[in-house]
């Protein structure tokens, strides 16, 4: 596979969100503010990448009885290691973030990568995939949190678009874009989207 | 050697938990200090905002640092006597304390209106001077919200009564809905509400549905709840008339208003 595909593939073709439906949870979640979003894409991209290229490396030395709970172990220490990076650089974000990158070790992606990738090709491919699906989530996790930012709050990153009336302005904010459900209905017309327009991931009856 | 020979996963699994261990480790370790130093640094700013000394939320650190030893005055209060107590400032830990057996007490169920379960026996209070004059009185308060227990700031007046701020420093509710406790906008409306009613100083302050019609009665102790949060409204009520009440900083507050303590 050509490193292209490998990097990109995963972003329409066979996005991990919207095709292998992985990584629904963290997608409700983080997502009722871009800011957050974005971070957390940051995140599981960086996670991904290296966890996949760790455990690519040690692939070979790997006793197969063990190999998903070495994955775990490889996975936990990079999360624990990004938490930690930016509980010390960025409090702010690491603050709203809460639980959600600790919860980056249970996404499946994460896994799902490094077992179903990782155990059998390069690390520097591994490393590339890693990109790559991490991509794939974001772009799904920044769509889906502009939609609920922005009808829900009236805002993008922070800033005013639609003047809500809490803050004087003519908005209604949609209580409901806030509240995780919505998220499914988002991914759920993405999901639509994608498929009409690469009608070959539509499954066969 | 096969891969898969009890002695090589063995080798495999403990080389994999050391690399690790020591990688996690070694990172917790060394960024523990810059973590420590954010969380105060931002509880610091939190109280600032509460106060209104400090008007915006971006403000750089050592705006911060310089606003807050300028202006605010940390004492120990004793709860049960409302008297000041000479514990050291820097024992108590925000958060901490309040559930340290050796320091905390647990709490009456008919008195626990705030679902804290514990606080401390000497608490902290937060005195801000202006040109040498007492002019707020800070309260660190926490309670149960809907989902999470909320830790803030209640700014008064030297009457004890006045609300001069409030702020959220940690809290767990639902961004949007109970998260709006953060909202700029809604806490400006406490500013100049009454927590303690006029003659017989009783905990008074109410979170209502809808918003506050000025016209209506005792119109000063209420403020507007939180659209589609109702328990985190309810939650926030509870918190503020709990501390200021005679379980929690109600004495303290008594002796004040008697010219004694400071």
């Amino acid at each position: 596979m050509s490193i292209k595909k490998t990097l990109f593939g995963p972003v329409f073709d066979n996005n991990p969100i919207a095709l292998q439906i992985l990584g629904i949870c963290s997608a409700l979640a983080v997502t009722t503010k871009l800011e957050t979003a974005l971070v957390m894409s940051i995140a599981v991209i960086l996670v991904t990448a290296f966890s996949s290229f760790f455990v690519s490396l040690i692939r070979n030395q790997i006793p197969s009885s063990i190999r998903i709970i070495c994955q775990m172990t490889i996975i936990a220490s990079m999360v624990i290691l990004t938490d930690q990076i930016l509980k010390a650089f960025f409090y702010d974000i690491a603050k709203a973030m809460s639980v959600y990158v600790g919860l980056i070790i249970t996404n499946c992606i994460v896994m799902g990568r490094a077992e179903g990738y990782a155990m059998k090709n390069g690390p520097v491919m591994s490393f590339l995939d890693g990109v790559g699906n991490g991509l794939g989530y974001s772009v799904i996790l920044i769509l889906v949190a502009f939609v609920r930012e922005l009808f829900g709050s009236g805002k993008l990153l922070g800033m005013t678009v639609f003047k809500t009336i809490n803050e004087g302005g003519w908005y209604q904010p949609n209580g409901m874009a806030l509240l995780a459900p919505s998220a499914f209905f988002i991914i759920g017309f993405l999901i639509w989207g994608l498929r009409s327009w690469k009608t070959g991931q539509v499954e066969s009856e | 050697m096969s891969s898969d020979s009890t002695s090589k996963t063995l080798s495999v699994a403990l080389g994999l938990c050391v690399v690790c261990s020591v990688l996690v480790s070694t990172a917790a370790v060394k960024l523990k200090p810059i973590q420590d130093e954010n969380k105060r640094l931002d509880v610091q700013k939190n109280l600032l905002l509460s106060t209104g000394l400090l008007k915006s939320a971006s403000a750089s650190k050592k705006e911060i640092e310089e606003t807050y030893s300028r202006s605010v005055e940390t004492k120990m209060v004793d709860l049960k006597t409302g008297n000041l107590s000479e514990k050291d400032p820097t024992t108590f830990e925000l958060g901490t304390t309040d559930k340290d057996p050796a320091a905390a007490l647990s709490i009456p169920s008919v008195d626990d209106i705030a679902a804290i379960k514990t606080r401390a026996k000497v608490r902290p209070v937060y005195i801000i001077k202006e040109g040498g004059v007492v002019s707020q009185i800070v309260l660190p308060i926490h309670g149960k919200g809907l989902w999470s227990t909320m830790y803030g700031f209640l700014a008064l007046a030297p009457d004890t009564r006045t609300v001069k701020g409030i702020g959220f420093y940690s809290h767990g509710e639902t961004p949007g809905l109970g998260g709006e406790i953060e909202n700029a906008r809604w806490q400006a409306q406490w500013k100049g509400k009454h927590v303690l009613s006029e003659d017989d100083f009783e905990p008074v302050f109410r979170v209502i549905k809808g918003s506050v019609d000025s016209s209506t009665p005792a119109a000063d102790t209420k403020v507007d709840g939180l659209s589609g949060a109702t328990l985190t409204s309810k939650g926030v009520q509870s918190t503020v008339n709990y501390w200021v009440g005679q379980a929690g900083y109600g004495k303290f507050l008594a002796n004040l208003r008697n010219g004694g303590v400071l």
